[in-house]
C-alpha cells in the first residue's frame, strides 16, 4: 500500500509537467493580444505595448518562454502575471476559498444524495422512491443560475441575510453556505441514483442474504455490508465532481461573489493572462490526481478484495 | 488484518487534505470591517463599503486609462485643477492661477503647504518630472500622449515602428520649466485654449519624491502616495481600502473616514449585496433589473438615481465602403430612420439617451440639436430621401462587438432599417471590442460599425478633435475636412474659453453637414445605494463623488 502510494505520487510528476506544457501552448495560441482592453476604450499607444512585449518576454519564441518558465516552475516560482501580481499570492488566496466551497458542497451532495438514494433504493417502487427520482430530476434540470438567484432573493425576503449571507466576498464558512448548497444540488441526483441503483443490485446479492439469515440486525446488514459494495461507483463519481467543483463553479462564483479558483480562471483566460491560466490550470490538474489517488486508496478500504500492489 | 494499513492510508490522506485546508484558512481570511462599522449617526466619520472593479494596471495617474483603476486615482488624487460634481467645471486646486496671454504659454503659480500623504510638500518639480516621466516613450505609460500638446513631446518618443531600439532624443519635454519652487511654466507646440481644463485629467497628478526617485518600484503602484483627500492604505486582490488623507491640504474634503473599494466580477453580485445592504454603493446594474425600472423598484426610489455622463455612442460609417463614401444624403437617411427614443425606451429602460448631436451634454461648449433632423426619426421622410439617394445595394451590415451587450440595439436597428427603408441589414458581432476596433483600422468593415467615446476632461473639444481631426487616434471615420481643420485650430487659439467653445460648435456643425458618424445616444449613469448612507451624488464622470457621500 505504501510502495503504491508512493509511486502514484512519483508518476504525478510527469503528468503535471506534461500537462502545462500543453496548457502553455494552448493558450499562447489564442487569438489576440494580451493588453487588449487595458486601455479603455481606445487603443494602447505604441510605447505603452513595446514595454510590456518588453516585460514579458512575449517577443520570444514560445520555447523560449516556455523555458524561462519551466526553470522559473522548478524553483517553485509560478510568474508573475500580467497585472503585476505574483501568480503564487493569487492562487493562494483563491484556492482554500475553493477547496471550501468544493468540501461544502460535496459534503450536501453526500448527505442529501446518499440517505435519499438509501430511502428510495430500500423502498423501491413505493411512493417515496417516486419522489426522490422525480425530485431530484427537477433540480438538475434548473440551470444553475436560476437555483442561485432564487435561493438569493430566497434569504432576502425571508430576512435570513445575516444568518446566510448572500454573497460570500470573505470566503468565510458561514458565507459559503449558500453557494455550496446550490452547487451540491447540481450533483444530489447523480450521487442519489447511482446509490440507489447499486443498493437495489446489491440488496438482492447472496451475501445479503446470508447475512440476514445470519440474524445480524437490519441496520448493520445495510449499513456494513449493503453500503459498503453500493458505495463504491458513488465515490468514483464524487472523485471527478469534487474536480468540476474546484474549477467549474464558474456561474456560482458570479452569483456570489466568492473570490475562487474557476473565476479566477475563466478571467484570466478573457484577458489573456498566460502566465495566470497556465499557473492555476496546472495545481488544478495536480488536485485533480491527488483525488484521484484518494478515490483509489478508498476503493481498497470500501472493498478488501480489491487490492493494490 | 489486512483492512488496516487500508484504512490508516485513507485517513491519512483525509486528515492532510483537511490539515492543508485549515492552514489555508488562517492565511487568507483578512478582516474586514463590512458596513456594519458604520452604526455612527453622526455626518462625519464612519466607513462605507462600495463596488470595485479590478485596475489592469499600477494605481499611477499616467498609466491608467480604464474605469477601474481611474475611480481610486480619482479620489486619492489632487491636480491643480478639479472639475465641479455638478457641471464639470474647473475649479482650482493645486494651482492657484493658471494664467496665459496668448493661449501658447501658460505660467501656473501653486499653493504653498500643500501635502502628499507622506507629509512632504508639493513643488512645482514633482509636476514637471512626474510629467517628464509620463510623456517619455520607453517608459510605455497608457497616458502619455496626453503631453502631445507640450512643446517637445515628439523629442521624447521613440522613433516610430522601430520598438524602441533606438532611444528619444531626450527624456524631458523641452515646454516644461521650472521658475521656482511653487511656479512653472508649460508652452505648448500650437496654441491651445483648453489646456487650463485639461490639466483636471488623472494623467496630470503630481509625483513625490519616492516616486521620482524609483518609477518603477511596484510596491508604489499598489499603494501609492497621492495628494488626494483619501490614501490607499491597503490593495489586495479582493479589495482595495483608502482611508482620510491627515496630511490633505485641499478644499475638497471627504466626509467618512474609510472606503473600501470591493471588487466584484458580476454586476448581480453586487447588486445583491446593496438590496442586502452588505455594501453601500453601486454604479453598475444588471441588465435583467432594468426592465421596467425593476431596479428602482427593488431598491426603493429614494435611494438610486441616474445621472447623464460624459459617453457618446455612435454609428460609424465605413470608410472604405464605396456606396457610403461620398453619399452624404444616403447616411443622413440611415440616420433619420432610427428609432432611437423607442429603442433607449425599450432596451436600455432610460439608461441611455437619445443623441442630438456629436458632444455630450454634460460638457462646457455644449449646443443642442447639431445633428438637425437627422437624428430625428421619421418613417416617411427617411424614405424619400433614401430612395432619392439611391438606396444602398447589396447586405448591409452593422458591426457590433459582444462583450458590452450591444446584440439587442443592433438588431433593433437592423431591424427598423429592413422594415422603413426596405434595406437588407444583417448584424456582424465581433467577440471582442479590440478586435472590432482592428477590424476597422484594417479596413475590413464594411457598412457601419459601434464606436464609442468617454471624455477625458469635460470640453467639448475632447469629443472633436481625437475623433475627427484628420489623423486622429480613434478617428475610424478616416473624416478628413481641412475647412473643419481650420476652425479647430482658430479655436485653440483663441483668447479666452468662451470664444473658443463658440468656434468649436461652429466646428461641430460641419459634422452636421458631412455627416462621417451618426450619433446615436450618451450614457447615463444609474447608481443605487444601500439605506446606510446619505448624500449620494455622482459626478459628470459618472464617479462616486467622495466629498458628499456620508453616512447616517
Amino acid at each position: 500500500m505504501g510502495t503504491y502510494i508512493v509511486r502514484r505520487l512519483l508518476q504525478m510528476i510527469p503528468v503535471v509537467i506534461g500537462a502545462t506544457f500543453l496548457i502553455f501552448f494552448l493558450v499562447y495560441a489564442v487569438p489576440g493580444e494580451p493588453w487588449e482592453g487595458r486601455c479603455g476604450e481606445r487603443e494602447c499607444s505604441d510605447a505603452y505595448i513595446a514595454k510590456f512585449k518588453q516585460d514579458y518576454h512575449l517577443d520570444e519564441p514560445l520555447l523560449v518562454q516556455y523555458g524561462l518558465y519551466l526553470a522559473r516552475l522548478v524553483r517553485g516560482d509560478l510568474g508573475v502575471n500580467f497585472y503585476g501580481n505574483a501568480v503564487s499570492t493569487e492562487l493562494l488566496t483563491r484556492y482554500p476559498t475553493s477547496i471550501k466551497l468544493a468540501l461544502i458542497a460535496l459534503t450536501v451532495t453526500v448527505v442529501i444524495g446518499i440517505s435519499a438514494g438509501v430511502l428510495a433504493g430500500v423502498r423501491k417502487g413505493s411512493f417515496l422512491d417516486s419522489l426522490v427520482i422525480v425530485s431530484t430530476l427537477v433540480v438538475i434540470s434548473i440551470p444553475v443560475f436560476v437555483i442561485g438567484s432564487m435561493a438569493q432573493f430566497g434569504v432576502l425576503k425571508l430576512n435570513l441575510n445575516n444568518v446566510i449571507p448572500v454573497t460570500a466576498s470573505e470566503g468565510t464558512l458561514q458565507q459559503l453556505i449558500l453557494p455550496g448548497f446550490v452547487l451540491g444540488s447540481l450533483s444530489v441526483a447523480y450521487a442519489a441514483r447511482l446509490t440507489r441503483t447499486n443498493l437495489v443490485e446489491n440488496l438482492r446479492a447472496d451475501f445479503v442474504r446470508t447475512a440476514k439469515a445470519k440474524g445480524l440486525t437490519p441496520a448493520r446488514v445495510m449499513g456494513v455490508h449493503a453500503l459498503r459494495n453500493s458505495l463504491i461507483p458513488v465515490i468514483t463519481f464524487l472523485g471527478y465532481d469534487f474536480g468540476g467543483l474546484m474549477g467549474g463553479a464558474i456561474v456560482t462564483e458570479r452569483i456570489f461573489n466568492i473570490n475562487g479558483v474557476g473565476g479566477f480562471i475563466f478571467r484570466s483566460i478573457n484577458q489573456l493572462d498566460g502566465v495566470s491560466v497556465v499557473g492555476a490550470v496546472s495545481v488544478l490538474v495536480l488536485i485533480y490526481l491527488v483525488v484521484n489517488l484518494v478515490v483509489d486508496v478508498m476503493y481498497g478500504v470500501l472493498d478488501p478484495r480489491i487490492s493494490h500492489d | 488484518m489486512r483492512a488496516r494499513p487500508r484504512f490508516f492510508a485513507a485517513a491519512s490522506l483525509a486528515a492532510f487534505a483537511l490539515v492543508a485546508t485549515a492552514c489555508g484558512t488562517t492565511a487568507s481570511n483578512p478582516q474586514t470591517s463590512t458596513s456594519a462599522a458604520a452604526s455612527v449617526a453622526t455626518k462625519e466619520g464612519g466607513a462605507i463599503t462600495i463596488r470595485g472593479c479590478a485596475p489592469q494596471n499600477p494605481l499611477i495617474g499616467s498609466m491608467t486609462g480604464e474605469v477601474c483603476g481611474g475611480n481610486v486615482i480619482d479620489w486619492t488624487s489632487a491636480k491643480l485643477v478639479r472639475y465641479n460634481p455638478d457641471d464639470a467645471k474647473p475649479m482650482m486646486d493645486i494651482a492657484e492661477s493658471i494664467k496665459t496671454d496668448d493661449s501658447q504659454t501658460f505660467t501656473v503659480s501653486i499653493k504653498k503647504g500643500y501635502k502628499f500623504s507622506d507629509g512632504t510638500e508639493v513643488k512645482a518639480k514633482n509636476f514637471v518630472e512626474a510629467w517628464n516621466i509620463a510623456a517619455y516613450g520607453p517608459n510605455g505609460h497608457e497616458g502619455g500622449y496626453f503631453f502631445e500638446a507640450i512643446e517637445g513631446y515628439d523629442d521624447t518618443q521613440c522613433p516610430a515602428n522601430d520598438k524602441c531600439a533606438t532611444k528619444p532624443k531626450t527624456d524631458k519635454l523641452a515646454g516644461l520649466v521650472v521658475k521656482d519652487d511653487y511656479t512653472f511654466t508649460i508652452k505648448t507646440t500650437t496654441p491651445t485654449s483648453n489646456l487650463p481644463v485639461r490639466l483636471g485629467y488623472s494623467a496630470f497628478v503630481p509625483q513625490p519624491d519616492t516616486y521620482l526617485a524609483n518609477p518603477a518600484a511596484e510596491a508604489f503602484g499598489k499603494v501609492p502616495v497621492a495628494a488626494g483627500p483619501y490614501k490607499v492604505t491597503a490593495n489586495t486582490a479582493t479589495e482595495i481600502v483608502m482611508e482620510k488623507n491627515a496630511a490633505y491640504s485641499g478644499a475638497y474634503k471627504g466626509k467618512v473616514d474609510k472606503i473600501t473599494y470591493r471588487i466584484y466580477n458580476d454586476p448581480t453580485a453586487a447588486f445583491t449585496d446593496v438590496l442586502a445592504n452588505n455594501i453601500d454603493f453601486t454604479d453598475v446594474i444588471p441588465a435583467d433589473q432594468l426592465a421596467d425600472d425593476a431596479w428602482r423598484k427593488a431598491v426603493g426610489q429614494d435611494r438610486t438615481s441616474i445621472r447623464e455622463a460624459g459617453v457618446i455612442e455612435v454609428l460609424t460609417f465605413s470608410p472604405t465602403d464605396d456606396q457610403l463614401k461620398s453619399n452624404i444624403p444616403l447616411r443622413k437617411a440611415i440616420s433619420q430612420a432610427i428609432d432611437r427614443p423607442t429603442i433607449t425606451k425599450v432596451i436600455y429602460n432610460g439608461t441611455r439617451t437619445p443623441a442630438t448631436g456629436w458632444v455630450s451634454p454634460v460638457v462646457d461648449g455644449y449646443k443642442a440639436d447639431q445633428c438637425g433632423d437627422s437624428c430625428k426619426y421619421d418613417k416617411a421622410k427617411a424614405k424619400a430621401a433614401y430612395d432619392a439617394a439611391g438606396g444602398y445595394k447589396g447586405t448591409f451590415t452593422l458591426t457590433v462587438n459582444q462583450d458590452g451587450g450591444h446584440k439587442p440595439w443592433a438588431d433593433a436597428v437592423c431591424n427598423g432599417l429592413k422594415n422603413d427603408l426596405g434595406m437588407d441589414c444583417v448584424v456582424q458581432i465581433t467577440p471582442k471590442f479590440a478586435d472590432l476596433l482592428n477590424k476597422a483600422k484594417a479596413g475590413e468593415l464594411k457598412g457601419a460599425f459601434r464606436n464609442g467615446w468617454q471624455m477625458d476632461y469635460p470640453s467639448i473639444e475632447n469629443f472633436l478633435t481625437p475623433i475627427y481631426a484628420k489623423g486622429a487616434g480613434s478617428n475610424y471615420s478616416k473624416y478628413d475636412n481641412a475647412d473643419f481643420e481650420k476652425k479647430l485650430k482658430d479655436a485653440a487659439a483663441a483668447k479666452d474659453l468662451t470664444e473658443a467653445n463658440k468656434l468649436y460648435q461652429e466646428a461641430e456643425a460641419f459634422l452636421g453637414r458631412d455627416f462621417p458618424t451618426a450619433p446615436m445616444w450618451y450614457r447615463t449613469q444609474p447608481a443605487a445605494w444601500s439605506n446606510k448612507v446619505t448624500n449620494v451624488k455622482i459626478n459628470a464622470f459618472g464617479v462616486l463623488d467622495v466629498t458628499a457621500i456620508s453616512v447616517k
